[in-house]
This record gives C-alpha cells, sequence and structure tokens, in this order.
C-alpha cells in the first residue's frame, strides 16, 4: 500500500509533461501545416483535410494497441503482418459468407490470438519482445502468403465498404471509430486500475511485480490487445482498399512504429499517452501526404519514415536525459 | 573456478546435441521423403547456399552477445548489391563496384554502430530505422527495377571453384575462422560478451565500449557486403527486394545455434551448426516443392522449437 503511494506522484508528474509534450507536437502539427499550405494549393481543401485525417484514423487503430506494448516497456514488431493476415482472412469469409460480422469476428479474433501468441513467448518461453515479435512478423507474413497463394480477393459489400469509405454529416466513418476508441483508450490508460499498472510495469517492472501487479497477465493482455487493435485495424484498411493481397500489411510496420515514438511514448516505457500517439499519426500522415502533393516518388517513403523514426526516438531521448537530469 | 570450468564445458556438452540432434533429424526427413536430397551434388549445393547466410548470421552472432540486434542487415545486403550492379554497370569496372558494394555495407554498420552507441538509441529501433533507410535507397536507386547487363566476370565469384572447393565456400570459411579468431583469440573478442554481460563493468575497466559496439556492427555491416557480393554474383543482377528479410534467416541461425539473447553468452560453432541446420530445412521444403511461405514459417517454428527446449534446459538448471 505504501508503495502504491510512493508511485502516486510520480504519475502526476509524467500526466504534467504528457500535456507539455502534446503541446509541443501539436505545434508542429500547426508549423507543417502552415509549410505545406504555402507550398502545395492542394493542401488546404476540405477534401485533403479529410483525406488526412482518415488515413490517420487508420494509422491510429493500427498504433494504438502498440502504444500499450510499448507503455509496458515491450514492442510489437508484428502489427504489420497481423494486419495482413487479419485482412486476408477477413476477406476470404466475407466473400464466402456474405456476411461482414463472421469476417470481422474472424478478423479481430486472429489479431488477438496472434497477440496472445507473442504474448506467451515473451511472459513463458522470456524471449525479448523485439525478437518473439519480429519471428511472428515472418511467421504471420509467411502464413498470409500460404493461404492467399498468390490470388487477390475484392469487391466487398457496400455496407462493409461504408467503414472505410463512407461519411456520415460530411465526415468519413474511421474519423468517428477514431474518436470513440481514443476515448475508451484514454479512460482504460488512465482512469482504471488495469491502464495505471500497463505505465507502473512500463516504469519499473520489477518494483510492479513487488507491489503485486500480476506482470505476466497484464503483459499478456497488452499484446492481445495490440493484435486485437491490427485486426480492427485490417477491417478498416480492408474496406478502404476493397481489395486483400498478401502482401497488404508488409509496409505498415515502420509507419506504425513511428506514429508512436513521434507521439512522444518512450521505448523504455512508462511515459506517452493514447492521445499523443493520435498526434503522432497526424504528423506522420502530413508529412507523407505532403510528399504526396508535391509529387515526390513514393519510393522515398521508407527511407522518409526511416529517418523520421531516428530522428524522434532521438528527440526523445535527449528531452528525456535532459528532464532527468534537472 | 574448475567448477566453473567444468560447468561450462557440461552445458557446451548440452549445447552440441541441441542443435545437432534437430539438423540430423532433418536430415532424416527429408532423406527418406526425398530421394533428391541426400545426394551428393545437393548436400554440396545446400554447403554453398548456406554461405551467404553465414557470412550474416557470424557478425549477428557478435551482435546478439552484446544484447544488441541488427535489423538492417538484409536491407544492406540487397543495398550493396544495388550498389555493386549501377556501379558495374555505369563503369564496366568490376574491382571498382567490389570497393563500392563493400564501402556502402561498412558505412551502414558504422552508421548502425552509431546510433546504437553514441545516440544510446535501442538497437532494434536504431537498425529498423536504418532498414527503412537502405530500403528506401534501393528503390530509389534502381526505381524498383532489377538491375541487370553485369559483367560475364561476375559469375565466376559465386560459380568458381579454388583447388577444387566452390569459392562461396572458400570466402566463408575465411570468413568463420577471421571471425572465430577475434571472438576467441583477441581482446576485443573478450569485450564483446562484456558488452552485453556488464557493459557499466567494461567501462569502468577504462574500455571504450562504445567503439568497440561501433566495431562490431561496422564488421557486420561489411560481411553484409561481401554477402551481396556473393549474391549478386549468384544472380547476375541486382533486384531492390532481393534479400530483404535474410536478417530473419540469420538472427534464426543464431537462435538455433544457442546463443543467449541475454548475459551476452554466445557459442560462434552453434552458429555454423544452425546456419547448416536451416540450410537443410530451406532445401529439404524446396526438394518437397513447398513454397517459401511454408518455409519461413518453419524456420520460425524451428527457432520456437529451439528456444522452447532451451527454456526448459534452463529451468531445470
Amino acid at each position: 500500500m505504501s508503495q502504491a503511494e510512493a508511485v502516486a506522484p510520480k504519475f502526476k508528474i509524467t500526466l504534467s509533461r504528457d500535456v507539455i509534450d502534446v503541446a509541443y507536437r501539436l505545434l508542429a502539427v500547426a508549423l507543417i501545416c502552415i509549410v505545406l499550405s504555402l507550398v502545395s494549393d492542394a493542401f488546404l481543401t476540405t477534401n485533403n483535410l479529410l483525406n488526412v485525417l482518415r488515413q490517420a484514423s487508420l494509422v491510429f487503430f493500427m498504433a494504438s494497441g502498440l502504444t500499450l506494448v510499448i507503455l509496458t516497456g515491450k514492442i510489437d514488431l508484428s502489427i504489420g503482418a497481423t494486419v495482413g493476415l487479419s485482412a486476408c482472412v477477413a476477406a476470404t469469409i466475407i466473400k464466402s459468407t456474405g456476411s461482414p460480422w463472421i469476417g470481422g469476428l474472424a478478423a479481430i479474433c486472429i489479431g488477438a490470438l496472434v497477440g496472445l501468441g507473442n504474448g506467451l513467448m515473451v511472459t513463458k518461453l522470456r524471449i525479448p519482445s523485439f525478437i518473439a515479435t519480429y519471428g511472428m512478423l515472418w511467421v504471420a507474413q509467411g502464413a498470409t502468403y500460404y493461404y492467399m497463394s498468390g490470388q487477390s480477393v475484392y469487391g466487398f459489400p457496400p455496407g462493409f465498404r461504408a467503414l472505410g469509405s463512407g461519411y456520415l454529416l460530411g465526415i468519413p466513418i474511421p474519423i468517428y471509430l477514431m474518436v470513440v476508441f481514443m476515448l475508451l483508450g484514454n479512460f482504460f490508460t488512465k482512469r482504471t486500475t488495469y491502464g495505471q499498472q500497463i505505465y507502473a510495469i512500463g516504469a519499473n517492472s520489477v518494483a510492479g511485480r513487488l507491489s503485486g501487479i500480476p506482470v505476466n497477465s497484464r503483459l499478456n493482455l497488452v499484446f492481445i490487445l495490440s493484435g486485437a487493435m491490427a485486426g480492427l485495424a485490417s477491417l478498416i484498411y480492408l474496406a478502404r482498399l476493397n481489395s486483400a493481397e498478401g502482401d497488404i500489411g508488409e509496409t505498415l510496420t515502420l509507419p506504425t512504429i513511428a506514429a508512436v515514438v513521434i507521439g512522444g511514448t518512450s521505448l523504455f516505457g512508462g511515459v506517452g499517452s493514447l492521445f499523443g500517439t493520435f498526434i503522432g499519426g497526424l504528423i506522420l500522415t502530413l508529412i507523407l501526404n505532403g510528399m504526396n502533393l508535391l509529387s515526390l516518388n513514393a519510393n522515398w517513403q521508407p527511407l522518409v519514415t526511416g529517418l523520421i523514426v531516428l530522428l524522434a526516438v532521438w528527440l526523445d531521448m535527449k528531452t528525456r536525459s535532459k528532464t532527468d537530469s534537472n | 573456478m574448475s567448477e566453473r570450468v567444468l560447468a561450462q564445458g557440461f552445458s557446451a556438452l548440452g549445447r552440441i546435441p541441441g542443435v545437432a540432434f534437430v539438423l540430423v533429424a532433418l536430415f532424416a526427413i527429408f532423406a527418406s521423403m526425398s530421394p533428391g536430397f541426400s545426394t551428393a551434388p545437393n548436400l554440396s549445393n545446400i554447403l554453398v547456399q548456406s554461405a551467404i547466410l553465414l557470412l550474416l548470421a557470424l557478425p549477428m552472432t557478435f551482435i546478439i552477445m552484446t544484447e544488441g540486434l541488427d535489423l538492417s542487415i538484409g536491407a544492406v545486403l540487397t543495398l550493396a548489391s544495388v550498389v555493386l550492379a549501377s556501379v558495374a554497370v555505369s563503369t564496366g569496372s568490376l574491382p571498382l563496384a567490389f570497393v563500392a558494394a563493400l564501402a556502402i555495407g561498412l558505412a551502414f554498420g558504422l552508421l548502425n554502430g552509431w546510433i546504437i552507441a553514441w545516440l544510446d538509441i535501442p538497437p532494434f529501433v536504431a537498425t529498423l530505422g536504418t532498414l527503412g533507410i537502405a530500403q528506401g535507397l534501393c528503390l530509389v536507386l534502381t526505381d524498383g527495377q532489377s538491375i541487370v547487363g553485369m559483367p560475364p566476370a561476375l559469375h565466376y565469384i559465386y560459380s568458381g571453384y579454388l583447388l577444387g572447393i566452390p569459392f562461396p565456400l572458400v570466402i566463408a570459411a575465411v570468413a568463420y575462422v577471421a571471425m572465430h579468431g577475434i571472438l576467441y583469440h583477441t581482446r576485443l573478442g573478450t569485450y564483446v560478451p562484456a558488452l552485453g554481460g556488464n557493459r557499466e563493468a567494461l567501462r569502468h575497466a577504462g574500455v571504450n565500449d562504445r567503439l568497440v559496439l561501433a566495431v562490431i556492427y561496422g564488421i557486420g555491416g561489411l560481411m553484409a557486403g561481401v554477402a551481396g557480393l556473393l549474391l549478386t554474383s549468384r544472380m547476375s543482377a541486382a533486384h531492390p527486394t532481393a534479400a530483404i528479410g535474410m536478417e530473419f534467416d540469420a538472427i534464426a541461425a543464431v537462435a538455433v545455434g544457442g546463443t543467449q539473447f541475454e548475459r551476452g553468452e554466445g557459442w560462434l560453432f552453434g552458429t555454423l551448426l544452425g546456419v547448416i541446420t536451416i540450410g537443410v530445412l530451406r532445401n529439404g521444403l524446396n526438394l518437397l516443392e513447398m513454397p517459401s511461405s511454408v518455409q519461413v514459417v518453419c524456420v520460425g517454428l524451428l527457432v520456437i522449437v529451439a528456444l522452447f527446449l532451451d527454456g526448459m534446459r534452463k529451468v531445470q538448471e
């Protein structure tokens, strides 16, 4: 009990740091927007801005589960491959049964199962998470390729496609979904015991265990949530693309990690927020959108994303060492 | 002291059956299922094909012993191959192309080392970032297309012989002996497990731990460059996604070979066995006409089985 009290003030500090971090990042968003509106006429149009928000909401779905994992100080490198596997399975099920509900359920279950596999490898086999989930990346990707055997599945019922490309009151539906999940996620991480335990594990897993947190079962939980959110993201992605192929998730992992680290969640765990991840996804999407508007070849994307990841982690570490020494 | 040596000897003995058992089991399975497997040409084929993977897995062993990781090594190999091909096509000079390929490999290795050692960014995210950069450079340089039209002489590097031994095997053997020498017979080698086990202590002992880390990652990049040379020679072309994901096989080989991801315990000979095990697995599945997607899943399962057995043994101890 006394340990819990000792931990409490620390959360206050991280919360206020969260606010400062978010303010800096909103400033960055504003700056990028100003620059982009100066260099391209097409940027400041309702269509383009809504498009950016819709892209950002896709990134958010993939990155929100990953944020929880990273908050515990672990990593999930299998996100992209999980999205690919879930999307392909959902696509074939929707095609064969005609029911988006069964397909959707299957996608989320498969995502959760992949997450459980990751969690068990980390908690039971004690494999470092970056190795375990990296192996899972290739296993899931291989399974996807085998499952699809080079085929592509396309053409889904309009009701399902609305999930990715529909509008409600002039605003794309994924944006509503994102707002709902962000509110739920924020409540979960900031206002529930489970959520606070996730922060505590990331801040100091030994102290967490000694103060009675079931560390392994919480770790399993965040990996399962990460996989399930990837499954959910795959549905929106699928509804947007209206087709699924084996390589659908291949390029998604790096941008997802980029969104989380740009959003200020520390790779060492314990610090960060889901709202930050949304801003991170927005910044990344704005930069990629800007490259697109300036008709820079899409081949530059991995290079730019890689640079952004390194820059974001480096900046994060610099500011952290500064606040730590104060 | 002698007890510790004895215990280490026992654990080394305990390791040999681990990988070797899997290797023998796979060998028996494939030999019984596919008549073409246990023929002399196929076995020599396995060894030659494993040469490229060994070049990546040797430095990966060092890197994992420092509790690090290099996810960029497959992309750096590909980039070296792309650079080699473009220089060879534009200048027509193979030596110049070789130097360029090795230089780009070394540069990326040192870049990884610098980011990890001096900027203190965790290895997996640092090398994930450089993976993106290397992959992006491959795409930008080639515009997504293959580069063909290599000088015919390039082909001899992969298919040539030296004293009756396939040249890739000669390169692999030289690399193995060199890395073995570095790890077990030089001062740098003694720093490798220390970096994983207790970096702080190493620093207090007056060792420039950052420089040592950078050198280790630099060796990894350089070896990826050499592997890029072999790969380009094998295909007589360069493709922007040729070796993407090969770091997975390299990490798998190291893991199957018994090197630990924690505490700096590593075993170079185990890595050699791990590389051959994965070579046998891929070759056997190939002969059984399994697509590469199934092969990848099997490699992943192999690693999980190996780590599971490893975990069991740890529990027993």
